[in-house]
């Protein structure tokens, strides 16, 4: 046998500080009606620092200084100075990408190898590619002026905290709109951390606001009269509570949430790809992803052989500490993440779906599930239409490729689909058919800046990245 | 010598691409005319076969959506007289006719202008295209009552959505006489539906079905009915259009959004290799 | 679908004897798709092998190297300088094992025997016209019984890439058959010189023919070409050799050759191994690097483990 012995990350790139205050008007504060909390490392438990509770004071006092930084600076300002900014930010997170990525391991609980080849990346490029719009505004196609919307409240989740983050900030202030963030109460150290990089890049104080909460901070902060637009990621429980809350008002919404994407798997699929593009729909990030390929949809005349695959490969799965950099899977998140996933596995068992994972040892401390499928899921069951949010799949059958769609549209999701054939024009008929916001063929969770991303239906509305990310923070 | 007896127009809902009365059985009196008050289970009947229109409409071509609605500027053009004589000026159905015009042409062109190519950086095949989002309910504002009605229908089909539409309840008989050039027009039954009443009946119905896509509230001038009608429409997160002004210029130039508003951007990758 | 899929154990034996049955098998392979498969190769090659993992890695790498050398200057005494080095790549240290084989052309054959003889060290022979294999069958056949004869005991054949590309599947699997029954006891590789082969469909079919056809191991390259070994090629043919064990219950073995220099390359070959067809082919019975200078590299790498200091190549061997 070859075993990989242990390569951890260095820990010590990072600095933690025991305890962190509020980012307003471009310091750090304390709360003046908020408490605090813990945000622990999900791989051991351990505390690693003290995060400020923002109350509604200190949202207000957020929201307050962001108008103010709209109205006398970064409104006015022209938007190739914008422009610089955004760049310098760009490069200075490439240049403390290390720093980032072990820190938002250690945070979440994702692999190195995760944050690094993928988190970082992307949250860099996409600073990169709004950089370069915020002076082209009149050419994005939104008419020949357009103009920012003001104030932009943004609450974002846990499981890619500063991808989420660039996803927001990025196309708001290319715009010309001031931000108050925040991070989700789980993993906020890698936002306070961007908070430290747009001091050091100098940013105007009060552009970027990061207000560290859980649901009442979100709560206070999307409701607060002072803003404009509210960009929300995450469930779409809360989604659906958010448009509740900003009915009858002028705040612009766009929403991202849910989803329970179908990765359709055809009998003339490169079977090869196709299992690693299951393995990455479904175990990438511990599932932890709105646009998971949860629900494996694989005809019936290959089902036996994708299936005896697709274990073989989710028996090479190595689970464990997050910073060693050959880790695949990771902690799970919280340990109240953890206790949906049992939730929802015991549900599927119990109604009879068949539950397997490979021999999987979990680390004694921490919050940890092994990869599962479930076999035997029929459309009825609740681990077939609820996200789970976790490394579980569930596995149905079909025959045609109209049974395909009709299963895969089932839902009132639409964020993402897959499609693995190697006939091109059925690819192309499926891909209109499946109501989802993203179609990935022979491929799977791939993400781009220039590339639009989400959802129809219950998924929410609006679109980030490209063109179309910036509808949302412009007046159009 | 004795004076013909006119020959009365009845006015009815536009359903399904019929002209059936209200359900209940009910009318009520606009300028000498019964017209049809819709029930909530007449808006629901509505989105049945708005729902039901749209695998065929939006699956049409491009090309044959644009045929349809300039069809429909045809018809709407050789009625002109009709609608003047219902009090509608010559001017507002000139521009309710240009507006079909105008729409028409759009069906082959948004998804270029609104969606295109994505140059990802890596091997990937990565296109943007828009999508109609589906059933949308729509207020028609209340006035003008022509032009207004138009403006908010045609910008929803054009792309390939199906509508319920609530007329404006005091000015219901443009609506259904449009609904007589539409039923003309080779637009497939259902793709346009037509209730007239009481918004306060119709409009929550539809605001809270399950099975809408979208609404459309121009025509919402209380600001807690618009507000009550977004929390309803937040049940399974419609897309809202939120009302426009009482002073909105409907003569000047729509712009995109009516019709962006309505739409899903799909982004299909594919690998590309050998 | 994949091999794996046709019933366990299927007898594959008769799909030679018919070319349309060979064809309809060949295409009736699972696609590849380039970017998909690509993108594996490169996130298992992102796999950290560290401390003793890589003092195993190492030693296994250098036990699976077939020290080449197919040079037209080749002399005896530069074969048997090779073949000594073979036996013991690290003279300073007894502890450092031997190579798998070392790989000449048939005319060095003998020299190369007289050192490697009772040592363990396989001796492979390029035959059948290396590389370009453009002579006629007889001649091809008369080269591997030349080198068998000589003391060959692995022999390193071409397949006609013409013959395959137009799609003559009959001929070359014809070819194949006819090289294993003239190569006698000696195992046979296959080498399908990949970089000529244009796709990773291609590559897939061309193993899937020489498996078919008997090759004991499948090789990539003649190391003549200018794409030689990479690892998505790799990585296909381990699929085809893993798939067709479980199709035949017969296991064959994978040979990537050229473009393979340093220990950090062969690493990554090791990782993608073991997390493809698993510990069954991390022996040198079942996979082998060709290569020449990768030894050496191995040789310090393994120094720097063992010393704590980085070595330079003055302190070994240029054979």
């Amino acid at each position: 046998m070859f075993e990989y012995a242990p390569a951890p990350e260095s820990r010590s790139v990072v600095d933690l500080k025991p305890s962190y205050g509020l980012f307003i008007d471009g310091r750090f504060v304390d709360p003046t009606d908020g408490g605090s909390f813990k945000s622990i490392n999900p791989a051991s438990e351990e505390v690693l620092a003290e995060i400020a509770e923002g109350g509604p004071q200190d949202v207000d006092r957020a929201v307050r200084a962001a108008r103010k930084a709209y109205e006398k600076v970064w409104g006015p300002m022209a938007g190739r100075d914008r422009a610089k900014y955004l760049f310098r930010i760009a490069r200075i997170i490439q240049e403390r990408s290390r720093e980032l990525a072990v820190l938002e391991s250690l945070d979440n609980g994702k692999p190195i190898r995760e944050s690094r080849d993928v988190d970082l990346p992307l949250v860099a490029a996409h600073f990169f590619y709004y950089a370069g719009w915020a002076d082209k505004l009149p050419h994005a196609g939104f008419g020949s002026n357009p103009q920012p919307l003001g104030v932009a409240a943004q609450v974002i989740p846990w499981n890619f905290p500063l991808l989420m983050l660039a996803w927001k900030i990025a196309p708001a202030l290319a715009a010309g709109n001031t931000v108050v963030l925040k991070p989700a109460e789980t993993t906020p150290l890698t936002a306070l951390l961007f908070a430290e990089i747009c001091q050091q890049a100098d940013l105007p104080a009060g552009v970027v606001n990061i207000v560290t909460g859980a649901g009442e901070t979100g709560r206070a902060l999307v409701e607060h009269e002072g803003v404009d637009k509210v960009a929300f990621t995450g469930s779409t429980d809360v989604g659906r509570a958010i448009a509740r809350a900003v009915a009858g008002s002028r705040k612009k919404l766009t929403l991202e949430l849910g989803g329970k994407a179908a990765n359709i798997v055809f009998d003339d699929a490169p079977v090869d790809q196709a299992v690693e593009g299951i393995v990455n729909g479904i175990f990438f990030n511990q599932g932890h992803v709105c646009c998971a390929g949860s629900r494996l949809l694989v005809q019936e005349s290959v089902a036996e052989q994708v299936l005896e695959s697709l274990k073989r490969r989710m028996a090479l799965l190595r689970l464990g500490d997050p910073l060693d950099k050959n880790t695949d899977i990771g902690a799970i998140n919280s340990a109240e993440q953890l206790a949906r996933i049992r939730e929802l596995t015991e549900a599927g068992a119990a109604e009879g779906a068949q539950q397997w994972s490979p021999p999987c040892e979990l680390p004694e401390r921490g919050f940890w599930f092994a990869p599962t499928i479930f076999t035997g899921v029929t459309q009825a069951h609740r681990i077939a239409r609820d996200e789970i949010f976790g490394p579980v799949l569930s596995v149905l059958t079909f025959r045609t490729p109209a049974e395909a769609v009709e299963k895969a549209n089932n839902t009132p999701y639409g964020l993402s689909a897959g499609i693995w054939s190697d006939k091109g024009s059925r690819i192309l008929w499926m891909a209109d058919r499946l109501r989802a916001g993203v179609v990935w063929a022979n491929t799977f969770n791939k993400f781009d800046p220039t590339s639009p991303f989400g959802g129809y239906k219950e998924s929410g509305y609006g679109r980030e990245g490209g063109r179309h990310g910036l509808e949302a923070y412009l007046n159009v | 010598m004795s004076e013909r007896v006119a020959v009365r127009k009845t006015y009815k809902l536009f359903v399904g691409g019929k002209f059936p009365r209200s359900e209940s059985g009910r009318s009520y009196l606009v300028q000498d005319s019964n017209v049809s008050l819709a029930s909530r289970k007449d808006a629901r009947d509505a989105v049945v076969a708005a729902r039901a229109a749209v695998k065929g409409w939006a699956g049409a071509t491009a090309y044959n959506r644009g045929q349809i609605l300039y069809r429909v500027a045809e018809m709407l053009e050789g009625r002109r007289e009709q609608f003047v004589a219902l009090g509608v000026p010559g001017d507002e159905v000139d521009a309710a006719t240009d507006r079909w015009v105008w729409y028409a042409g759009w069906s082959d062109k948004l998804p270029q202008v609104y969606g295109g190519a994505n140059p990802v950086a890596g091997p990937y095949f990565n296109l943007s295209a828009p999508e109609p989002t589906g059933v949308v309910a729509v207020v028609a504002p209340e006035a003008p009552a022509l032009l207004g009605l138009v403006s908010v229908i045609a910008p929803a089909i054009v792309t390939g959505n199906t509508v319920v539409v609530a007329a404006s309840p005091a000015a219901p008989l443009a609506a259904v006489t449009l609904a007589e050039v539409l039923a003309t027009s080779d637009l497939p039954g259902g793709v346009v539906n037509i209730l007239t009443g009481r918004l306060s009946e119709t409009v929550p119905t539809l605001a809270a079905h399950m099975d809408v896509n979208a609404v459309d509230l121009t025509g919402v001038t209380d600001p807690e009915l618009a507000a009550d009608l977004e929390v309803k429409a937040a049940e399974n997160l419609k897309r809202v259009l939120r009302p426009v002004p009482p002073d909105h210029d409907w003569s000047a130039d729509p712009g995109l959004r009516r019709m962006t508003a309505l739409l899903e951007t799909k982004t299909v990758w594919h690998p590309k290799g050998v | 679908m994949t091999a794996t899929t046709t019933s366990a154990r299927s007898d594959l034996s008769e799909l030679g004897r018919s070319e349309t049955a060979l064809r309809t098998f060949l295409h009736g392979l699972p696609g590849v798709d380039q970017v998909g498969a690509e993108q594996r190769a490169a996130q298992l090659g992102t796999r950290s092998i560290k401390t003793s993992a890589k003092a195993q890695a190492i030693d296994l790498a250098i036990r699976m190297v077939d020290l080449t050398t197919l040079e037209g200057a080749d002399t005896p005494g530069k074969v048997r300088a090779l073949a000594a080095k073979a036996l013991r790549p690290d003279p300073a240290d007894p502890s450092c094992p031997h190579v798998g084989a070392v790989c000449v052309y048939p005319l060095m054959v003998p020299h190369v025997a007289e050192v490697l003889r009772g040592s363990g060290v396989h001796l492979a022979s390029v035959a059948t016209s290396f590389p370009a294999g453009q002579a006629p069958l007889e001649i091809k056949l008369a080269d591997v019984r030349a080198a068998v004869a000589a003391g060959a005991d692995e022999i390193d054949m071409v397949i006609n890439r013409g013959a395959f590309l137009a799609g003559r599947y009959s001929e070359v699997y014809d070819e194949i058959v006819a090289t294993k029954e003239a190569s006698g006891d000696a195992h046979l590789k296959v080498i399908l010189e990949t970089g000529e082969l244009a796709t990773y469909d291609n590559v897939r079919r061309a193993s899937w023919l020489a498996m078919l056809a008997g090759g004991d191991f499948i090789k990539t390259s003649t190391g003549k070409v200018p794409v030689a070994a990479t690892l998505p090629v790799t990585l296909v043919m381990l699929e085809a050799v893993r798939d067709f064990r479980a199709a035949t219950g017969r296991q064959v073995g994978v040979k990537p050759a050229g473009g393979i220099k340093t220990t950090k390359d062969a690493i990554k070959y090791l990782v993608m191994v073991n997390e493809t067809v698993g510990p069954d082919w991390l022996d040198p019975d079942w996979f082998r690097f060709g290569a020449s200078s990768l030894l050496n590299d191995l040789l310090m790498q393994r120094t720097k483990l063992t010393t704590g200091v980085y070595a330079g190549p003055d302190y070994f061997t240029l054979d």
